[in-house]
């Protein structure tokens, strides 16, 4: 069969996401040729201002690479401008003399910038912005030009003006209205993006209406209707943009201000379409990306011959950050006598949300601040959902799901690795994805910092509907089906005493990884801490060398200094040993000690020799410190002794091995100077009482501890302790904070087991045996020369 | 200039830690080496491709190596990046003699 030809003209986001959409359809149905006039592959527009702003290059925010074209077999010319369509002949010629005939033909013109014809506007210095070019000249200009005016206080202007701010220069915005945005935005919500921008350091000057652009070559300056004038080395217009339609009006293709189409993206002229803001459909020209994209995909199907419904035109929303300022705006947005209004305003904390109601449905939004609401009532405007339904959606607890489900393809899920919602969505149905770690495995997404994994979960559930189960049963890692519960039941019954033997008996598909090892590790020696011989391979660097690894491949020492006290002796050490090892820095930890940073692998026994100080374990799955305050003995406040408290416990529980690091913390009384409340066990002080807390924590999942009990006495308090950590040890995953854990199990179950005497004693039978192993690594390292030669000595040639 | 191959002396086989990297500094390049749990020594640049971590401190599983900064998975025997993260790290031939290692060093 012989491939139609089609040729689109205009390679912007609009046009070669309709190509992307044919190619969807019916990959080998067309020969495809694309002009460009911009010498770059296709480009994510929206994300200019990001190159103005420096540090990102064109690669960055390209769409599809050189690659794509060549493997989709498309002819493109990049930095070829069509200059004539002949309808009759079905050709399009270009600035190159070339001529290329078409089957269909796509016109993706997009805009022009709209540049006031102000006496002036020719002078040098007076830029556009809308290209890539635009963006290499103004950062030129930064250069060896200070101030910066921008005309226009819309979406374009702004960014323009956050860009040329990072460059340094100074920026003045004028705007002809009395509010920022007043397209997008409401009177109260442009007046809080104002000031946001001032506290970065924008200026505005409102309701001013510019009438020239002075200089004499160069522009100096700008003159205002009221008389006023202002200095300036560099103007940029960002007043609006209007449909580039000079080609198609040239070739006889009926315009208005867009090329006119059809709900087809038809012209008047057979085989000749237009799509993007080139494009004007139902009186409407769209500058904002959704509709474009909507236009693509519904071209794409008349392209292809599939029978389907048409362009309807498009709800428009706005999402708007400039530099951390969240603006959204959907719909309607200024109140009328037909309107009723859902309204709320923080002052105090930056937050609007104003929710427009006509005949008891949402008509329109208006957000600021916090815009998590924003992809939810826009879907309920498309819909025209009832106030009510959104009132209750906001109450529901199933709100995550309905947030994952309601957010765009375009989405990111993750942030860390820039992975969209359409990303996974894609890789889910692709390869039959149905945990988390397989969505991770294949996209990346929820890698870094994990924040994502319940929206990675929602959007499984979203994806996958009843297939899903959220609480499946979590295998270990990828080497075995198998969970930690199941693996531990098969280690007890079997009685699997190391690792290999635990991976061949139980059917690992691998030699392990970097996950499983670990844990494997952790649970045969929590199993049976008097035999289990510690496979030190298997145990992440920081927990195998006892010294943290740094990015640069050297490493701190952190001694101990049990409750954060320390002697003018030890301080005498700690400073001779900087010296002469020469660490690079020498700080305090948060955790009350001091840490030598810098040090070369070679070194570390060497200064645990001298320091003759014990580990610190600031690197290990255990206990870490427990961080006291002054308590009774100096502070006037004190009701308790907690340095004594804090080196009592740090001294028992120091060396223990955990599923993950367990923080600790003594105070004196409820002002809480350790900060007991975000640590794995904190303790309160009261007068003659101690208050025990258990699963805070300060680090990535911010969560305020649970009060557990009160005791009268110390001793009592210790034992409970025992037991806690204990029943974390043998309940928990591997990695799993008691954060985690604590919610998992729900502290009433925690509190009912450790209300049981007898549990209690059992549990502290059990954490002393695992104590009984416990020897100081430093000094083990010191004394043992196959341990210094397999870990510390490296091999100079 | 032309290229010659420099065959060089680390240690004997029993030197080398087993399941674990060893860190081997060759005039300026840094290696690192492998016993493998089957015995086999290997020989890759001891440097991340994604942000420069050094590979020697890993865990081994296998012929893989977990890089201890972000945890990429290498291949220490032809220093392909496994998926989904992308690209390799230089590999270096290893000969053993008796019981002595020698790293190829191409110079």
């Amino acid at each position: 069969m012989i491939k139609q030809k089609l040729v689109l003209i205009g390679n912007g986001m609009a046009g070669v996401r309709a190509i992307e959409e044919v190619l969807k359809i019916n990959p080998n149905g067309f020969e495809i040729t694309i002009f460009g006039m911009e010498p770059y592959p296709n480009y994510n527009r929206i994300q200019l201002s990001k190159v103005l702003q420096g540090g990102t290059s064109v690669s960055d925010i390209t769409l599809n690479d050189w690659e794509w074209y060549d493997g989709n077999k498309i002819h493109f010319y990049p930095g070829e401008t069509v200059t004539a369509i002949n309808t009759n002949t079905q050709t399009v010629s270009t600035n190159k003399g070339r001529i290329e005939s078409y089957d269909k033909l796509i016109i993706a013109t997009g805009s022009n910038p709209f540049m006031l014809p102000l006496p002036g506007a020719d002078k040098e210095g007076v830029k556009a912005f809308r290209n890539i070019k635009d963006c290499e000249e103004m950062i030129e200009y930064s250069k060896n030009h200070k101030k910066a005016a921008v005309i226009g206080g819309g979406l374009l202007g702004l960014e323009a003006a956050r860009g040329l701010l990072n460059l340094g220069m100074e920026v003045d915005v004028i705007h002809i209205h009395n509010y920022l945005m007043e397209r997008q935005l409401d009177r109260t919500a442009g007046k809080l993006l104002q000031a946001e921008l001032e506290k970065q350091g924008m200026k505005f000057l409102l309701q001013k209406n510019t009438t020239e652009i002075t200089g004499r070559k160069h522009v100096t300056g700008l003159k205002f209707s009221d008389g006023s004038r202002i200095k300036a080395d560099l103007v940029v217009m960002a007043v609006g943009i209007k449909p580039n339609v000079a080609l198609a009006q040239a070739a006889g293709i009926p315009v208005n201000r867009g090329i006119l189409v059809n709900d087809y993206l038809e012209t008047e002229i057979p085989n000749v379409y237009a799509v993007g803001e080139c494009a004007e459909h139902r009186g409407i020209a769209y500058g904002l990306v959704a509709p474009l994209y909507q236009q693509g995909q519904v071209l794409a199907k008349r392209l292809c011959g599939i029978q389907a419904e048409g362009y309807q035109g498009s709800v428009l929303s706005t999402q708007l950050k400039v530099s951390g300022v969240d603006v959204f705006s959907a719909g309607k947005i200024n109140e009328d006598e037909h309107t009723k209004v859902y309204k709320m305003y923080d002052d105090w904390n930056g937050v609007y949300k104003k929710v427009l109601i006509e005949g008891g449905k949402i008509a329109g939004a208006v957000l600021f601040g916090d815009t998590k609401d924003g992809n939810k009532l826009f879907d309920f405007i498309k819909k025209g959902a009832r106030i009510e339904e959104y009132l209750e959606s906001s109450e529901s607890v199933n709100i995550e799901v309905n947030v994952v489900a309601s957010m765009s393809d375009e989405e990111l899920i993750c942030g860390c690795n820039g992975v969209t919602k359409g990303n996974i969505v894609e890789a889910i149905k692709a390869n039959g994805l149905t945990t988390v770690d397989q969505v991770k495995g294949c996209t990346n997404a929820s890698r870094s910092c994990g924040g994502c994994k319940s929206l990675v979960s929602d959007l499984l559930a979203c994806t996958l509907g009843e297939h899903y189960q959220a609480d499946q049963k979590e295998a270990i890692c990828g080497c075995t089906t198998l969970s930690r519960d199941e693996v531990l039941e098969e280690i007890r019954e079997k009685g699997l005493t190391h690792i290999r033997e635990v991976m061949n008996v139980l059917g690992w598909k691998t030699d392990g990884c970097s996950k499983c090892k670990p844990a494997l590790n952790y649970y045969l020696g929590m199993i049976d801490p008097l035999k289990y011989q510690d496979e030190r391979e298997a145990r992440y660097v920081n927990e195998r060398m006892h010294a943290n690894i740094q990015k640069d491949g050297t490493y701190s020492v952190v001694p101990r200094m049990y409750g954060g006290v320390t002697t003018s002796d030890d301080l005498r050490k700690i400073a001779d040993v900087a010296d002469k090892y020469k660490v690079g820095m020498i700080k305090v930890t948060g955790g009350q000690r001091i840490d030598l940073l810098g040090v070369y692998k070679e070194d570390l026994p060497k200064i645990w020799g001298e320091l003759d100080m014990p580990s610190g374990s600031a690197y290990s799955k255990g206990l870490r410190t427990v961080k006291t305050c002054v308590g009774e003995n100096f502070c006037r406040f004190g009701t308790q002794d907690s340095i004594g408290m804090g080196i009592r416990l740090e001294r028992k529980f120091e060396g223990l091995n955990t599923p993950h690091k367990v923080k600790m913390a003594v105070s004196a009384c409820p002002r809480n100077c350790a900060e007991s409340g975000i640590k794995d066990v904190g303790v309160v002080g009261v007068e003659g009482a101690w208050e025990m807390y258990v699963g805070g924590n300060g680090g990535t999942h911010l969560r305020e501890a649970d009060l557990l009990f009160k005791f009268k006495s110390g001793d009592e308090l210790v034992e409970v302790i025992g037991a806690f950590l204990q029943y974390y040890r043998e309940s928990a995953k591997y990695l799993e904070r008691t954060s985690a854990w604590v919610e998992r199990l729900g502290i009433d179950r925690i509190r009912e087991i450790l209300s049981d005497e007898l549990m209690v004693r059992e549990f502290n039978k059990r954490i002393d045996e695992a104590l009984s192993v416990v020897q100081d690594p430093w000094k083990e390292a010191i004394h043992n020369k196959t341990l210094l030669r397999d870990l510390y000595q490296t091999v100079k040639i | 200039m032309e290229k010659t191959i420099r065959s060089v002396f680390i240690g004997e086989v029993c030197d080398l830690p087993e399941k674990l990297g060893k860190t081997v500094t060759i005039g300026k390049k840094e290696v690192a080496v492998f016993k493998m749990e089957n015995g086999t020594i290997t020989a890759i640049e001891n440097r991340c491709p994604h942000k420069g971590g050094v590979l020697a401190e890993g865990i081994l599983s296998g012929e893989y190596v977990f890089c201890p900064m972000h945890d990429w998975k290498i291949s220490v025997k032809n220093g392909k990046v496994q998926a989904p993260d992308v690209g390799c790290v230089q590999t270096y031939p290893v000969q053993v003699k008796g019981d002595q290692v020698y790293v190829l060093i191409r110079e």
